[in-house]
């Protein structure tokens, strides 16, 4: 094959890392959590319940290949051997065929779990903001779900519906936060989410000689609008925290909070591990109470 | 908890929750319903370290449950809602 790639904007960073301060050789358990969404995949290491090692990418054609690619991403930031992991929980829309996983947890439980432990205990409401869904979840103290609410139904409003609209548009997905800003005034937010809706009114939008950042603007409000809809159905109990790969997208979020009318908490740590760092902290518990696996 | 199932479009939103709390897995609401919205599960898939059998709406039907419950639903006049009668621990409730 020869020629120029085509560039394709909806393309954000894959990540790995390793955490310096933490030797896998001291720990007494190594527990893993693999998300395999349906944009993207993390693979969360943890020793003894705290995060080693972490690797994020793209979801591939399939979610077993996925779950061993991202968990190789992560394994490549470390010295220590795969097999020596002693319990791995799957989650997210292909949890139920992540290979080396011992059993499955549902996003809901594991993104309250995770959002506890990189946010703190403090948060009682998660909103997340998937590939394809949207999912509104209220926690306790310790990260256990209290009450939730999931939108799965189209991927208006989501993860997946952003990257169609950044490619159509020809913008990069990690720069759609700042253009969305560079207009003179805020438009109203465009009639609709729906992925097949939005496409043709952006086009009619850049016919009618709206610029990019404009038509971006009003389409990141129609999306802050579509899911605090879905926030509000639940109501939002403080802290609030924003989990997901959306959370990094200021365009939306900047748009969201005043409806919300909440400050939503901050975290050093990247928000799109979120689940998985859940789901390897339900492995942590689990081998803790003797249910992890037969030795 | 309260897990709410179903979705919201521009007509409205159409959830049912089902109060995790309350419900004790018995499975009547499952052969009350003539759509067979519920089924009831060895363990709740999202409180994963509880082990009780609890019940929640099935996968397929959370996309479409505002079609599934309209004969339980007409224009005029609610009937009571036969998940609803059948649940003595009063555990579910609907948004719509
Ligand atoms: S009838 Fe009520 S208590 Fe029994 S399984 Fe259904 S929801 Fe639970
Ligand atoms: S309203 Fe009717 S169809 Fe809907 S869940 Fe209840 S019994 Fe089933």
């Amino acid at each position: 094959m020869g020629g120029e790639e085509k560039r394709e904007f909806w393309r954000w960073t894959e990540s790995n890392w390793r955490n310096p301060d933490i030797d896998w050789k001291n720990a007494r358990y190594i527990t893993v959590g693999i998300d395999v969404g349906s944009v993207s995949s993390q693979a969360v290491i943890m020793a003894d319940g705290q995060i080693f090692a972490y690797g994020s990418m793209r979801t591939g054609s399939d979610s077993p290949n996925s779950a061993r690619n991202a968990l190789a991403f992560a394994l490549e930031a470390t010295d220590m051997p795969g097999d020596r992991m002693d319990y791995c929980v799957g989650t997210g829309y292909g949890r139920v065929n992540v290979p080396m996983a011992d059993r499955s947890i549902t996003e809901i439980a594991c993104h309250a779990r995770g959002a506890n432990f990189i946010y703190g205990p403090q948060v009682r409401t998660v909103l997340d903001v998937g590939g394809q869904d949207i999912k509104a979840i209220q926690c306790d103290e310790k990260g256990k779900v209290t009450n939730f609410l999931m939108n799965d139904k189209c991927a208006a409003g989501t993860g997946r519906g952003m990257e169609v609209f950044a490619d159509l548009l020809g913008v990069s997905i990690n720069e759609v936060g700042d253009r969305s800003f560079q207009v003179d005034e805020e438009p109203e937010a465009v009639a609709s989410t729906c992925v097949v809706y939005a496409k043709s009114e952006a086009t009619g939008l850049l016919r009618r000689g709206w610029s990019r950042e404009r038509v971006l603007a009003a389409y990141c409000r129609a999306m802050a609008e579509r899911i605090y809809s879905i926030v509000r159905r639940m109501g939002v109990i403080p802290e609030f925290a924003v989990t997901g790969g959306m959370a990094k997208n200021r365009g939306v979020m900047e748009r969201l909070m005043p409806l919300i009318g909440l400050k939503r908490m901050e975290t050093e740590w990247d928000t799109q591990i979120a689940g998985a760092v859940g789901a390897a902290l339900f492995g942590y518990a689990l081998c803790q109470k003797g249910k992890g696996r037969e030795k | 908890m309260l897990a709410s199932y179903g979705y919201g479009d521009g007509s409205g939103d159409y959830f049912i929750t089902i109060d995790t709390d309350k419900c004790d897995g018995c499975g009547e609401c499952v052969s009350a319903c003539p759509a067979h919205v519920f089924v009831v599960v060895d363990e709740d898939p999202n409180d994963p370290l509880r082990e009780e059998p609890v019940a929640m709406v099935a996968a397929g039907k959370r996309k479409k449950i505002k079609y599934e419950c309209g004969p339980c639903k007409p224009a005029s006049g609610r009937p009571t809602l036969p998940c609803v009668e059948a649940c003595k621990a009063e555990a579910i409730s609907h948004s719509w």
